[in-house]
């Protein structure tokens, strides 16, 4: 026998057999088997992950706050605000001498709860309405629908600057004028999955069995378009990220002495001219740093998920 | 075709209308104006104000006076913040700026992003293919407001080779730059998108007949596989003109062009109300139209669509 053979016909290696074969593959061990395959997309989640522990933990490594001013080099900044070990500013100063480190850790913070807090949101309102369209039809569908229509066709800029011009820049205003603009996520493709499913067996067995039409929406329906769902707030959470750096860009967006890395960049960019790059190079890093990281992120996400890719 | 047409033309009434409303109350209803200012104007002056603006009157009675100026006199109003301006003038010095760079950087996005998407995809897995991908994903990672500032870094401060802003009645030196911040991010979309699709249709079977048939190379691309192949460019074409839009708010503030986007957020620090509200009537209307295009033009290529008109 050679050793092939003897180690197909041993003890041990019929025992994994045994055990592979009882492990039951669900949709989400499957899905996760798959996502831990796409080498890009785990890096990214790392990334991202630092990121995070970037915002939350960043401050203590900071000698400064994000709102003082250090005035030994204020007025000297292109020549002694550069990023220094010395004088603890690890990313410079910005044109105001605040320690460029500590600010960057603020705007990773708002940018970060923006995206992660008003993405997720907004899309669980557009997948619900979208539910509900699809799985009651009729009027109700109609009106849904052509609100959708509606809104789409309006540039979301111009929700953004009235609704941040007349209601103060908060953060709690960025997250709601953000879930407003955004409703539309994820609705059409929840709702012809909901048109798809309800006519299936299992809900004509729960709705003889006197489920409630909402019972059956969000205990039956819901877990079967958890996939588009997940897959929508991934491509939804950096789109937020962008939006809201571009109108903190605008000066609609976060108020100083708040920052975010639009609002960074914005300040980077115009202070160029006087040779000071690293007020723009760090914040913009970081931003593409998370662009990238949720681009790939994404991707690992609809390899792993979406049935059409499903190898 | 034509009724088509027409039945679309009417459905913009009703989303100009739920703009204003929604806008118009919107404003209306949070503290503050345009006349508040840190030192208070005495009652009765405030008083005089607001009656040489119409504003004393009941806020439905407003509204419906406007949407009458609008329909009737293609009236804006005046500008409450830019004493001596109406937002019909505003518009019409700023509106061709912002249309005339935003028609170039559409011509930008189509002309190289289509081409690139095509030569991809017949260079499949080549270096060509790898090259342009990676483009996109790049291109899709640096917006407009990160591409912008580089840009300006590089080809103004670095190289003096173009203006870094201003518009100097529209010489194509102050166009290049908005132009290629605005669109880059949407060529490598369109460049993306026209690549899957086009290679999609090198696999389907009408092109394996056609190569069955003898027919050259030359003839199967630009005959028969090229519609198909931009009929998902097109439809993705919609939502990029609103972005574009969107985009052309922020080009206008970066690069001082004096387009709209500029007076758009102005607008909204003073608390411009109608030039916020003719500026976004400008805005849904501009997309309307370019949607509208875009829907007769995919009839005209698809013949199903054709059709079912």
């Amino acid at each position: 026998m050679t050793d092939a053979r003897k180690h197909l016909n041993s003890r041990d290696f019929a025992d994994t057999v045994a055990e592979e074969m009882i492990v039951s593959r669900s949709f989400w061990a499957d899905a996760r088997r798959r996502f831990l395959g796409h080498r890009l997309a785990v890096f990214s989640v790392f990334m991202l992950l630092a990121l995070v522990l970037f915002a939350l933990f960043g401050h203590h490594l900071a000698r400064w706050s994000f709102e003082e001013i250090d005035w030994n080099v204020l007025g000297r900044i292109k020549t002694e605000g550069a990023p220094s070990l010395e004088n603890g500013h690890w990313f410079g100063v910005d044109e105001l001498g605040r320690d460029l480190y500590a600010r960057v850790v603020q705007g990773t913070r708002t940018s970060l709860m923006v995206g992660f807090v008003a993405g997720p949101l907004a899309v669980l309102l557009g997948a619900t309405l979208g539910a509900l369209a699809g799985y009651f039809g009729g009027r109700l569908d109609q009106i849904i629908t052509g609100l959708y229509t509606i809104w789409i066709s309006i540039p979301y800029i111009i929700f953004f600057v009235v609704w941040q011009a007349f209601f103060g820049r908060s953060l709690t205003q960025m997250i709601i004028v953000i879930i407003i603009v955004n409703w539309t996520a994820g609705l059409l493709i929840v709702r012809g999955q909901v048109m798809m499913l309800k006519h299936r067996e299992f809900v004509d067995a729960a709705r003889m069995l006197g489920t409630s039409d909402l019972a059956i929406i969000f205990k039956h329906l819901a877990p079967n378009i958890l996939w588009v769902i997940v897959i929508y707030t991934s491509i939804v959470i950096p789109e937020v990220i962008m939006a809201e750096s571009l109108v903190s860009f605008l000066g609609v967006g976060i108020q100083e002495p708040n920052t975010s890395w639009g609002a960074l960049i914005s300040e980077g960019a115009r202070t160029m001219t006087f040779g000071t790059l690293w007020q723009l190079a760090f914040p913009a890093a970081f931003f593409v740093i998370a662009q990238v990281s949720l681009y790939y992120i994404g991707d690992g996400l609809r390899d792993a998920l979406d049935p059409k890719d499903r190898r | 075709m034509f009724n088509y047409t027409l039945r679309r033309l009417l459905t913009v009434i009703p989303t100009l209308l739920v703009l204003i409303v929604f806008s118009f109350y919107l404003m209306r209803l949070a503290p503050g104006g345009p006349f508040t200012s840190e030192k208070p104007l005495p009652p009765a002056v405030m008083q005089n104000v607001l009656e040489r603006y119409g504003m004393d009157q009941p806020l439905y009675v407003q509204l419906w006076t406007y949407i009458k100026n609008i329909v009737f006199h293609f009236d804006f109003g005046p500008s409450f913040a830019q004493k001596d301006r109406t937002v019909n003038d505003v518009i019409a010095q700023g509106f061709p700026v912002t249309l005339t760079y935003g028609f170039w950087s559409a011509v930008f996005v189509l002309v190289l992003g289509i081409p690139l998407g095509i030569i991809a995809a017949l260079r499949h897995n080549s270096i060509w293919d790898y090259t342009m991908t990676g483009l996109a994903i790049f291109s899709q990672i640096f917006p407009n407001f990160v591409l912008a500032p580089i840009l300006v870094l590089l080809f103004t401060l670095s190289w003096g080779l173009l203006p870094g802003g201003g518009w100097n009645g529209g010489q194509w030196e102050y166009i290049v730059m908005p132009a290629i911040a605005l669109g880059t991010s949407y060529m490598a979309g369109v460049a993306r998108l026209t690549r899957g699709s086009m290679l999609e249709v090198l696999n389907a079977p009408f092109i394996q007949t056609a190569r069955a048939k003898g027919l050259p190379e030359r003839v199967i691309i630009w005959r028969h596989a090229l519609k198909p192949a931009l009929l998902p460019t097109l439809t993705y074409m919609g939502p990029v003109f609103v972005y574009m839009i969107t985009g052309s708010v922020f080009i206008d503030v970066f690069f001082s062009t004096g387009g709209i986007g500029q007076d758009f957020i102005d607008g909204a620090y003073s608390r411009d109300y109608s030039m916020l509200l003719g500026l976004a009537i400008l805005y849904s209307l501009l997309t309307f139209a370019l949607n509208l295009m875009l829907d007769l033009l995919y009839a005209w290529i698809d013949p199903k669509v054709r059709s079912s008109l």
